[in-house]
């Protein structure tokens, strides 16, 4: 595949989504495009029932767009791509599966040998924060914990788009912004764990969320979604440097970008 | 601690019922074809083990019950899982299948001892009739309650539909299907014996007929025994299956 380092990993054309049923028709996304370049964080806002979590599954090739295109490194979208990693607003793990087991499981999908899986998922659980944890079953761990399994899953096949569901959305406010925090430390700065210094490459992130301070923090770039069927009303560029650091949030800078999305979420 | 607790409970319990027994055996003054001392019924369990014909037995019906509980599981399980996944399929099967469990299974059984005759037969398609009601419901409703996010989770890695239904659909369909498991287990016992009271010439069931006919009630009394422990033994066996595939659903409780 020939891909320019400058051509967008991900383009949408006028995506439209609609759900038929018995009772009609539900627009949900509106004629919706944008474009996603290689290795940027976008943050995805809106209110509640918009049609976020449909934007994400037509982009993770979930659900057929009912019109217009996606393009995924340049070629039209159909169904599930590899090199993908999906985190979903719960943590959806398997109960019967250990931590060690759930983090694994994408591994095992694709026919890894056991002798490769076992390192690689023990690297992803130190990188998260879980070490003595690989043997515990889903059941008893926090909301925290959970998620930062779910994250390792999403990263153990070395993926490099994520897909991010508003994955701390269950989680409070304190720990949201440590695993925010967390989450560029991994998959942005890239500056890997500094107790065995694994470093993956930068990804590519859209994440959805409904938090304004959130969106701002982690992302290159946040986009605003009316009511459904949504459009997008607003594209914004989030200048701060990396890496963000944590008193980023009590400038002035961060706080006007804040008012400024909250006024167009209206 | 507990364990052993409850053992003696049990022991007790059983000590309790048997003096009942007796004293009732003993001061009511029965005769011994209305109601055999616990004695006389170790007696006569002693006899029909020494020759041999207790295991004949009992070797016959436990063939049945497994023939029978193996055949139902699989025709539930295969049926089960195709109307859960397809409606068309459900539409055109479930009038049958809800019709056909208003028809109470004793009342069918002759009839399938006139088609298949008194052998072997008859008695594995009553029992497995009798288990496949309870199996095919509790696999539907497992397959059904599959979470639609690990399908998505699935789906998103691409997963084979031979990965989805090893790597999510039976482990997570495992505890109510096991659930189901456990109640066609003691059906099954349940199925033989109705078969061989209807026809048969060896099995349990047929062990009760004959001393009811010679009036020895004793030996109705050891084959309904042994009977009871070969349910509760399948029930068991069943539990155990439980406590090891379900192990990551046991909620260790600290006050047992
Ligand atoms: N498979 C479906 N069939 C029919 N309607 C659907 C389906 N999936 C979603 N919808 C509807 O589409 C709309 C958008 O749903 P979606 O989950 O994308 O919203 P959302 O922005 O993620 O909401 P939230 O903020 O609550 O997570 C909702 O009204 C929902 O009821
Ligand atoms: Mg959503």
């Amino acid at each position: 595949m020939t891909l320019s380092k400058n051509e967008p990993i991900l383009s949408v054309k006028d995506l439209q989504v609609t759900f038929s049923d018995a009772n009609g028709d539900l627009q949900v996304l509106n004629p919706l495009s944008f474009t996603v370049e290689r290795q940027e964080f976008v943050g995805v806002l809106g209110p509640s029932g918009c049609g976020k979590s449909t934007l994400l599954r037509v982009l993770g090739g979930l659900l057929a767009p009912t019109d217009g295109e996606v393009l995924f490194r340049g070629e039209a979208l159909q169904g599930p791509r590899r090199g993908v990693g999906f985190v979903f607003q719960n943590a959806n793990l398997m109960p019967w599966r250990t931590v060690f087991a759930n983090i694994a499981l994408p591994l095992e999908l694709q026919g890894a040998p056991d002798s490769e899986i076992a390192p690689r998922v023990h690297e992803l659980i130190e990188l998260v924060g879980l070490q003595g944890f690989a043997d515990w079953l889903p059941r008893d761990l926090s909301g925290g914990m959970a998620q930062r399994v779910a994250i390792a899953r999403a990263l153990v096949h070395d993926p490099d788009v994520l897909l991010l569901d508003e994955p701390f959305g269950a989680l409070d406010a304190l720990t949201r912004e440590q695993m925010g925090a967390e989450l560029l430390r991994i998959a942005i700065d890239a500056r890997g764990n500094a107790r065995n210094g694994s470093r993956m490459e930068r990804k590519t992130i859209i994440m959805v969320t409904h938090a304004i301070d959130e969106a701002v923090y982690l992302a290159d770039r946040v986009l605003v979604l009316g009511p459904r069927p949504a459009t997008i009303r607003l594209d914004v560029s989030v200048d701060l440097p990396r890496p963000r650091e944590e008193s980023l949030r009590y400038t002035p800078h961060f706080g006007a970008l804040a008012q400024h999305l909250r006024v167009a979420i209206g | 601690m507990k364990d052993t607790q409850r053992v003696i409970f049990v022991i007790v319990s059983l000590l309790g019922m048997l003096l009942l027994w007796q004293l009732i055996v003993w001061t009511a003054d029965l005769p011994a074809f209305v109601l055999p001392s616990p004695g006389n019924v170790a007696r006569r369990f002693m006899q029909i083990l020494e020759d041999g014909s207790l295991l004949r037995h009992l070797g016959v019906t436990l063939f049945e019950v497994l023939l029978g509980l193996s055949l139902g599981l699989i025709l539930a399980t295969l049926t089960g899982y195709l109307l859960a996944k397809s409606r068309p399929v459900e539409r055109f099967l479930a009038p049958y299948i809800v019709a056909s469990q208003s028809v109470p299974m004793v009342a069918v059984a002759p009839l399938l001892v006139i088609w298949l005759g008194p052998g072997l037969l008859s008695k594995v398609l009553i029992a497995a009739l009798i288990v496949f009601f309870p199996v095919l419901i509790n696999t539907i409703v497992g397959v059904r309650a599959v979470p639609e996010d690990l399908y998505a989770l699935m789906r998103s890695l691409q997963a084979t539909r031979w990965q989805i239904l090893r790597h999510l659909e039976v482990p997570a369909a495992m505890p109510v299907f096991l659930g189901g498991l456990r109640v066609g287990a003691t059906l099954a016992v349940i199925g033989a014996v109705v078969g061989e009271f209807v026809g048969a010439d060896r099995g349990l069931g047929f062990l009760i007929n004959v001393g009811r006919g010679m009036y020895d009630t004793a030996l109705v009394f050891v084959a309904v025994f042994v009977l009871v422990a070969l349910a509760l033994a399948l029930y068991g066996l069943v539990v155990a299956l439980e406590n090891h595939l379900l192990a990551w659903q046991r909620r260790e409780t600290k006050d047992g």
